[in-house]
């Protein structure tokens, strides 16, 4: 008789959010309890729900929100790749780009000089400070950087869709989003 | 010598047909769901988008254009064509702008709903991020060219329902773009009015009704409770949608509340 699910080295799941709203760590949130059968058979690796900065070697399963919109999003993409097993890019932003990826028609130059210069309270420059990532000139989904396995879409994903996607992984199904769980909205 | 059957097959199962349907026609009055997009029961076949595509006595063809003919072996609802239809809807997504949680179309969307229906999760190419006019010169329509599939809908619904040539497609290829007949090309100098079928035809957010904004709330849309090819009896035109923008009412004539309001809205202009 196979083990139970529980008896198996638990997964380890990672989260993170490149440039997004965190709308979609939030619909994760939105399993509500069921977040206690998740710990049953996962554990959060790098996450903000954790607060581990770097992803351990072997992670299972990582959960991106957010498309790539400067320097820093790019490294920490490039990190979850190397380290998750299966990458599922989660939400509208990591999907196509979503709401960040609206300043494509726009120069990043002229942008910064009329948020900053033109109308910012203060000082009047653009920020400079080496500590902040440069930004891309266009804003790109997750799957345009590195390769990803599966893709959750929705503004944000419902927590249903969510649990729905992680227990048909979990699972060994392949996992289907079926009418009223899959929405781009 | 008996009279041959006006009968053909779709994945097996038979479809009576009258004379001078196309396949897309008598499937949809047989209520077999066949996805397309640049089709309406309204207008004359256009054949553009391609997402009919059938395979018919194992050749492919669009449904919407093939007229139907007895004795006929239709597939539709196969794993190849659908994956092929979901190649199209990916490259008709990337090809525009197509951001649906900005969109006021969503949930009305036919791009979106057959995007459901064909499980498409990701775009998958590259996206264009298309920089195109959106055109607010209307006092109340708005034109936006980023998601815009060149369906010709609106051009057909000006020209053949309307009497009016408001819409046109220009250009070829990569460059073809819905132009506007009016001295200054843009929507406001042209005699569109609001209440033209061409105002309220579009398939997706590109012809959009002003001032009615999530009128009906995100959720409760056209597509939000029912798939697209459990629709079939109103997109086969057996319940009228015409003068509607689509906004889940069914009525027609002009008794939506996008249409109504937009009419009480000019009145009042
Ligand atoms: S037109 Fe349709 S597919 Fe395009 S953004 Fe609007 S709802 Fe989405
Ligand atoms: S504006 Fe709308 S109706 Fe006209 S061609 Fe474009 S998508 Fe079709
Ligand atoms: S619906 Fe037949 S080609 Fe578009």
């Amino acid at each position: 008789m196979p083990p139970p699910l529980a008896a198996k080295p638990k997964l380890k799941i990672a989260t993170t959010s490149l440039s997004g709203c965190f709308g979609c760590h939030t619909s994760l949130c939105d399993i509500d309890e069921r977040i206690l059968e998740l710990a049953e058979v996962a554990e959060f690796d790098r996450s903000p729900l954790t607060d581990i900065k770097h992803c351990s070697a072997h992670v299972d399963i990582g959960l991106i929100e957010g498309s790539v919109c400067n320097a820093e999003n790019v490294h920490v993409l490039r990190e979850f790749r190397a380290s998750c097993k299966i990458l599922v890019a989660l939400g509208a932003c990591a999907v196509n780009g979503g709401l960040p990826a609206s300043r494509n028609a726009l120069d990043v130059a002229d942008c910064l000089q009329r948020v900053y210069c033109e109308r910012g309270v203060g000082r009047h420059q653009v920020p400079n400070d080496p500590e902040l990532p440069l930004l891309l000139d266009k804003v790109r989904p997750i799957n345009e950087v590195v390769r990803i396995d599966y893709f959750i879409p929705g503004c944000p994903p419902s927590g249903d869709a969510i649990w729905k996607f992680l227990t048909d992984l979990i699972a060994g199904r392949m996992p289907r989003l079926e009418h009223g769980l899959l929405r781009f909205d | 010598m008996n009279e041959i059957a006006n009968r053909f097959n779709i994945d097996g199962g038979p479809v009576d047909f009258e004379p001078g349907q196309t396949i897309l026609q008598a499937a949809l009055a047989a209520g077999v769901f066949i996805p397309h997009l640049c089709a309406h029961p309204e207008f004359t076949p256009h054949g553009s988008c391609k997402l009919c595509t059938v395979t018919v006595n194992g050749r492919s063809g669009s449904a919407c254009t093939i007229a139907a003919m007895p004795g006929m072996d239709v597939q539709s609802d196969t794993p190849e064509l659908n994956s092929r239809r979901r190649v199209l809807l990916q490259m008709l997504f990337v090809e525009g702008h197509h951001f649906c949680p900005g969109c006021e179309k969503s949930g009305n969307c036919t791009l979106q709903a057959l995007a459901y229906e064909m499980e498409m999760l990701t775009p998958h190419f590259a996206h264009f991020f298309p920089d195109r006019p959106v055109d607010a010169s209307h006092p109340d329509v708005l034109l936006d060219l980023n998601r815009c599939v060149m369906c010709e809908l609106c051009v057909r619904a000006s020209r053949d329902f309307d009497g009016k040539n408001v819409f046109s497609l220009a250009g070829r290829g990569m460059a073809s773009k819905i132009v506007v007949n009016s001295p200054t090309g843009l929507l406001g100098d042209s005699d569109l009015a609001v209440t033209d079928r061409a105002a309220t035809i579009c398939p997706v957010g590109a012809i959009l009704p002003k001032r009615v904004g999530y009128k009906v709330p995100i959720g409760e849309r056209l597509y939000d409770p029912i798939p697209i090819s459990a629709q079939v009896g109103r997109l086969s035109g057996a319940t009228a949608e015409s003068g509607c923008c689509g906004c889940g009412s069914g009525a027609s004539g002009g008794g939506c509340g996008a249409t109504a309001s937009a009419t009480v809205a000019q009145k009042e202009a």
